[in-house]
């Protein structure tokens, strides 16, 4: 099976008013297509910037980065990827119904009317049926974060990147989302590349955590934890096998800084 | 604070304005200031009665100038601010000449707008326009790059066109400051239009103005001044209108 991303050799950086500035440098990944990926990193390591170079928001500055056996762009062009920023970057004008149908409405290979439906199945699966009318800014932010999720849903994409999309809500939220997004993973078969900086989130969420330092990024840890969360990635938090693991993590994060 | 209840927020607007009227129609005259000076509320009122006629036909030419002025200033902002958010070049090539422009005081400017456009109501819509034109301009062209970096990252996954971006990102996210500019100039267009007049006119509620005030005709004035502000007042109510039907943020 093709894998949903190969990187070979892979600087990337963030574009600057002079030279980009690299924060990764030689990166090789592959990630197995229908996984989910954790990628753990403290701030300034180049996370959100990788996630950025897979979405082709950004150029890589050197190697390759081929993404479901064609290149990023043009992948993204045809919309087989979706991207779920820290902030829920809804339009504040639009409803939440409205929100999620943008994909519909924008782009050049925009979905047909036929599909429309599907907004009302996203919102029923993400738990905002009876919220479609409402502003995103009569929302909390975990529900706004739905909404967010359900829209990069709407053009089924098959790599979805999430880019610490839960980072700024509290523990309580965070939990029952990370659970909720299991649950999404397991019923759609979505690759999924899920940044953050939260070690709990990481190990729970992820089938595989690969834990990144910062100056120079590299990685640092590249952990499976397929063997310790079977069947079908699961596990519960007090999970002491899962609790062992996050010491590694927690151990490899001290180590890099 | 505790915030009030409905009813006195509607009522005590009318309320406080009910009672400066009735101070400035039995205070002033006790105090002694001369019916040339200050005219009573009531006596405005009859001269807006009793001269219906002149006055309207001044408060057309007025109105008229004041409305084009604010069409084409607007029109004419808007569209440039298009024009420098989408080309970097332009923009730093010609907005700094805009800006000096800006410090030029109207008062100044309106003579040259004169004896470019002669005295007919051509002159008048351009200073309106002028005047409205700076303000909006530079919060529209605000406004159009106020969208976030992740905002336009979206839009960019969704592979929009720049059109798309446009449309459904840049303008409504420009509405709310374009609007706010929007309901100043509806006051300015109309200032512009009277300073017009002034210089050279003998129709419009600007030169009414300068005459009723040559001619010790002060309730002739305070009723021109009465009408000046109502012409602002609609244009202001057009612009809430407006925003009522574009702006759909709850």
């Amino acid at each position: 099976m093709q894998p949903a991303v190969r990187a070979v050799g892979l600087d990337v950086g963030y574009p600057t008013a002079g030279e980009p500035v690299t924060v990764i440098t030689g990166l090789d990944l592959v990630v197995e297509a229908g996984s989910f990926l954790s990628i753990l990193g403290p701030s300034g390591c180049g996370k959100s910037t990788l996630l950025r170079v897979v979405a082709d928001l950004l150029p890589p500055l050197a190697g390759t980065v081929e993404v479901l056996g064609a290149t990023a762009a043009a992948v993204r062009s045809r919309r087989d990827v979706a991207f779920v920023f820290q902030d829920s970057t809804l339009l504040p004008w639009r409803t939440v119904r409205q929100n999620v149908c943008l994909p519909l409405q924008v782009g050049r290979s925009r979905l047909t009317r036929a599909i429309s439906d599907r907004s009302e199945a996203l919102l029923d699966l993400m738990g905002l049926s009876g919220f479609g009318e409402r502003y995103p800014n009569q929302l909390s932010g975990g529900q706004r974060q739905r909404v967010a999720i359900a829209r990069a849903l709407m053009g089924e994409p098959k790599l979805l990147l999430m880019d610490e999309p839960f980072g700024a809500l509290d523990e309580i939220t965070r939990d029952r989302l990370n659970d909720e997004l299991l649950n999404l993973w397991r019923r759609t078969g979505t690759t999924i590349l899920f940044v953050t900086h939260s070690i709990a989130e990481a190990a729970y969420l992820g089938e595989r955590v690969l834990v990144l330092a910062a100056n120079p990024g590299r990685i640092l840890l590249d952990r499976d934890l397929k063997p310790i969360k079977q069947p079908q990635n699961r596990c519960t938090r007090e999970d002491p096998a899962l609790v062992a693991a996050m010491a590694e993590l927690r151990a490899a994060l001290a180590e890099a800084s | 604070m505790t915030p009030l209840p409905p009813i006195a927020r509607t009522v005590l607007p009318f309320a406080g304005a009910a009672s400066l009227i009735i101070a400035w129609q039995y205070l002033l005259p006790l105090a002694g200031v001369p019916a040339y000076i200050v005219p009573t509320p009531t006596a405005v009122m009859a001269v807006l009665a009793r001269d219906a006629a002149l006055l309207t036909g001044h408060f057309w030419p007025t109105a008229v100038e004041a409305g084009a002025g604010f069409l084409i200033g607007n029109l004419a902002a808007i569209l440039l601010a298009v024009v420098f958010v989408h080309s970097r070049v332009l923009q730093a090539a010609y907005f700094p000449v805009v800006l000096f422009f800006n410090t030029i005081p109207i008062l100044a400017l309106s003579p040259i707008i004169i004896l470019i456009f002669g005295l007919g109501m051509t002159p008048k819509i351009v200073i309106a326009a002028v005047i409205c034109f700076f303000p909006t301009l530079i919060n529209m062209i605000r406004g159009l790059d106020s969208a976030g970096p992740s905002e336009h990252e979206l839009f960019r996954m969704l592979s929009a066109s720049r059109w798309e971006v446009f449309w459904r990102l840049r303008l409504p996210r420009s509405l709310p400051l374009l609007f706010s500019s929007l309901r100043i100039s509806s006051a300015t267009a109309v200032i512009g239009a009277i300073v017009g007049e002034w210089i050279g006119s003998d129709k419009g509620l600007g030169a009414l103005i300068i005459q009723a005030t040559f001619n010790y005709q002060s309730d002739r004035l305070y009723a021109a001044i009465v009408l000046s502000s109502l012409l602002a007042i609609a244009i202001f109510a057009v612009v809430v209108a407006a925003e009522r039907l574009l702006v759909r943020e709850p």
